[in-house]
């Protein structure tokens, strides 16, 4: 009953080859993004922005990068902690050193330097794959946290190490720094998600897209087809480096406001974004949103009912969360191997023959 | 329909509690990870005390205290959000026992009006009241610790330290690196030489490789800024190399029985810098046993009671008590807002005869809070822990730190902060 396909009927290869080809999909799409610029910016308030919706928005960037990577060229990475690393200490380099510089261009530029970063360290995926580029890319992770602790010229040479960001304004509005209003901090990262994800959309059903895939799904097939190893790897590489450089630099900028490389973007960083890409469906733009969502909200959510709704103690609560967290990763891979966005799609299959299924 | 009314559970799952009128104090905790043995007894203490303040008193001036118990797992991303989700329910104050989340709230209090209180850790600049109106780390802070264990070395040595080795073994992390700055002060003063040995989160059980290295560069003193497990660990290396314990002076934070207890008879003669007194001496824990323990509302088991941070933990909750009891002196109501707290912190004033009155004599360092100094009179004890007896002891009198060198470092830190985050001083 609510799809209502009769009648739709496409004539071109335009029409056939659209994101969303069913006119009730692209309805719903315009209708949750016009929610999602329009409606919450809105209602939300400080705990919604900082504790829920930033964290999501952000994550999901990351997790939009890894994806590019992993999922679509089947590379596999754990340096995604010290490429978010580069974002947030190139943009904090950027907004000290051109103070006039409009953030949204320092956030953007270090996504670039970012990618060139990824392309370095994508150079060994050319030799090494699986499980031994995991651990090349490991190497990533360590060496650029090293570099961001024992470099005092990336934090400017403060006491602690630390790197806290400077207030930045958008069209004459705070976006950075402890006086930013709550709607602004969730729409200048909307807009990055809505831009990326627009992108990352795009890219992964053009030809550079497709070499991507031939890549991860049999690499000397993909070769002797005339798909360049070469050029398909790195440019994996600097794409998802860009996604998770931008993603880094918004944590740092928007999100947290002050950080310190070993803390906010250690080994554990990595394992979570490479998580939500697994959860959520590897190759699936939707699967990064879905991945980044749960990782991030449920134990958020588990939190105010145990200990909010239920007055559990603090510690039994946080215990609890690791069990059930868990858990529920391990039911929701074995019943759906293929991750959040897989059930999503078996889901619209039966609503689309719902209520008359063959 | 049923999925519906689930969904819309879960969404209401999500917003954060709402408030009711006490005063109400959020406890940021680590009850959970690599930190919780530091993070139990101070939550303890912190509990216990407002818990015997309700029993015994019927809260401060006649409200009830409520305190908010919010797990951070030692973890910045969950202190926001901790922090988030507490703030809408009329918290007066934070008191983040992690520096890493201190450095997160400081912008944030300071923007929304709800004063930090860090107690002897945090940012050390913020005892320049004059650009942080809003945070307060008194009664000793960081710099002060180390010039501290400075003039105790310089006591030991006739006051000649030039060319002694001193290294510092610390956690890579912004709490670790905080008192570098100041040694580096101290050593062109006083001409030793100063070396630094970082020890990452990561590897904070596995410090080998560091103390090989020590063992080969054999420094005269070590100074340690350690938490959590790392304590543990780097005494019972630095027992593996034979250190000599009584030359190896860790900070406050350094000093509790967990970080001791593990490496055995071999870690007799360690020193610690301390805020206040170890052990169960003071009254105060007679009325914690009648109101508290044996009513069975202790917080914890009550099984730490005495120890250094459940000491820690009663102690900045004394000092919390009476800066709300000054507040409400000075604006005349009993229900106080964050605005009041600020004013009942920054003209707090510790004498002997208010501790004695609230059972804690002799317990920490007398001293003042003003608009220009949050940081109080940075008075600390020399502690040493004695093996056989396993307990903490005094071998000094209060020791007050370099304080004129200590002030124009932390006049100089903070105006480069001021001057990075566009912040004009107040005249005080």
């Amino acid at each position: 009953m609510l799809y209502r396909e009769a009648g739709e009927f496409r004539t071109s290869y335009p029409d056939d080859s659209q994101t969303f080809p069913i006119a009730f999909d692209k309805f719903r799409y315009y209708a949750i993004l016009a929610v999602l610029f329009v409606g919450v910016p809105f209602i939300v308030n400080d705990y919604w922005a900082n504790a829920v919706l930033v964290p999501v928005l952000v994550w999901s960037i990351a997790a939009l990068g890894l994806n590019i990577l992993t999922g679509y060229c089947g590379q596999i990475s754990l340096g995604t902690g010290g490429f978010m690393a580069v974002g947030a200490y190139s943009c904090y380099k950027l907004m000290t050193a051109f103070p006039d510089l409009n953030v949204v261009f320092c956030i953007f530029l270090s996504g670039f330097v970012t990618a060139l970063v990824g392309i370095v360290f994508g150079v060994p995926s050319l030799r090494i794959k699986g499980f031994y580029l995991a651990v090349a890319t490991l190497a990533a992770q360590f060496f650029l946290v090293w570099l961001f602790n024992g470099v005092p010229w990336f934090y400017n040479y403060s006491a602690s190490g630390q790197i806290t960001v400077p207030e930045r304004t958008v069209f004459g509005i705070a976006v950075t720094g402890p006086y930013t209003e709550p709607w602004a901090k969730y729409l200048i990262c909307m807009f990055f998600v809505f831009v990326l994800a627009w992108l990352a959309r795009n890219l992964t059903r053009s030809s550079v897209g497709r070499s991507w895939m031939a890549i991860r799904d049999m690499d000397i097939a993909a070769e002797i087809i005339g798909v360049n190893p070469l050029k398909a790897k790195l440019q994996a590489f600097a794409v998802s480096s860009f996604f998770v450089g931008i993603s880094g630099a918004l944590f740092f900028s928007v999100y947290l406001g002050a950080v310190e490389a070993s803390e906010a973007f250690g080994i554990n960083q990595s394992f979570l974004v490479l998580f939500m890409v697994i959860i959520g469906g590897l190759g699936s733009i939707f699967g990064s949103f879905a991945g980044a969502a749960f990782i991030v909200l449920l134990p958020v959510l588990l939190k105010n009912l145990l200990v909010g709704r239920l007055s559990w103690p603090t510690d039994i609560a946080t215990n609890s969360e690791f069990i059930i967290v868990g858990a529920l990763i391990i039911f929701f891979l074995i019943v759906e191997p293929h991750g959040l966005a897989h059930l999503a799609r078996l889901f619209k299959e039966k609503l689309r023959l719902w209520p008359f299924p063959h | 329909m049923k999925l519906n009314v689930t969904v819309a559970a879960l969404i209401c799952s999500l917003a954060a509690p709402v408030a009711h009128a006490d005063l109400v104090i959020p406890w940021l905790s680590y009850r959970t990870g690599p930190f919780s043995p530091s993070g139990i007894p101070a939550g303890d203490g912190f509990h216990d005390y407002f818990s015997l303040l309700n029993e015994r008193d019927g809260g401060i001036g006649g409200v009830p205290i409520n305190v908010i118990d919010c797990e951070t797992a030692y973890n910045t991303q969950k202190g926001v959000e901790c922090y988030e989700s507490t703030k809408g329910q009329g918290s007066l104050l934070y008191q983040p026992l992690s520096t890493g989340i201190t450095y997160q709230l400081i912008p944030k209090g300071t923007a929304e009006g709800i004063p930090i209180f860090s107690m002897g850790y945090g940012r050390t600049a913020a005892a320049d009241g004059r650009y942080f109106p809003w945070v307060f780390n008194f009664p000793a802070h960081y710099w002060d610790g180390a010039s501290i264990a400075i003039k105790h070395i310089l006591d030991l040595n006739g006051g000649d330290i030039a060319g002694k080795k001193i290294t510092l073994v610390h956690l890579n992390a912004a709490y670790g690196r905080e008192p570098i700055p100041t040694l580096q002060a101290l050593a062109e003063v006083h001409g030793f030489e100063v070396d630094f040995v970082p020890i990452d989160f990561a590897s904070s059980q596995e410090q080998k490789s560091q103390w090989l290295d020590i063992r080969r560069k054999k420094p005269d003193y070590i100074l340690m800024w350690g938490w959590g497990i790392m304590n543990a660990v780097a005494i019972q290396e630095a027992a593996n190399i034979r250190y000599p314990m009584e030359n190896f002076i860790g900070i406050w934070w350094s000093g509790s029985e967990n970080d001791v207890l593990p490496a055995g008879e071999r870690a007799h003669g360690y020193k610690a810098l301390a805020l206040h007194r170890p052990g169960k001496g003071a009254p105060i824990f007679d009325d914690l046993q009648e109101y508290v323990f044996d009513k069975g509302l202790a917080a914890g088991t009550g099984e730490h009671a005495g120890t250094v941070l459940y000491n820690r933990g009663a102690y900045g909750a004394m000092l919390t008590a009476e800066a709300i009891k000054t507040a409400q002196e000075i604006h005349g109501v009993a229900e106080i807002t964050p605005a009041m707290m600020r004013d009942g912190l920054e003209n707090l004033v510790m004498t002997e005869e208010k501790m004695a009155a609230n059972g804690f004599p002799n317990f920490g360092p007398s001293f003042a809070v003003s608009c220009e100094n949050h940081g109080g009179g940075g008075e600390a004890w020399i502690q040493q822990w004695d093996a056989h007896a396993t307990e903490w002891k005094l071998i000094t009198d209060l020791i007050q730190s370099d304080k004129e060198l200590i002030n124009r470092l932390v006049r100089e830190d903070a105006e480069k902060y001021a001057a990075e985050n566009n912040i004009e001083p107040r005249d005080c």
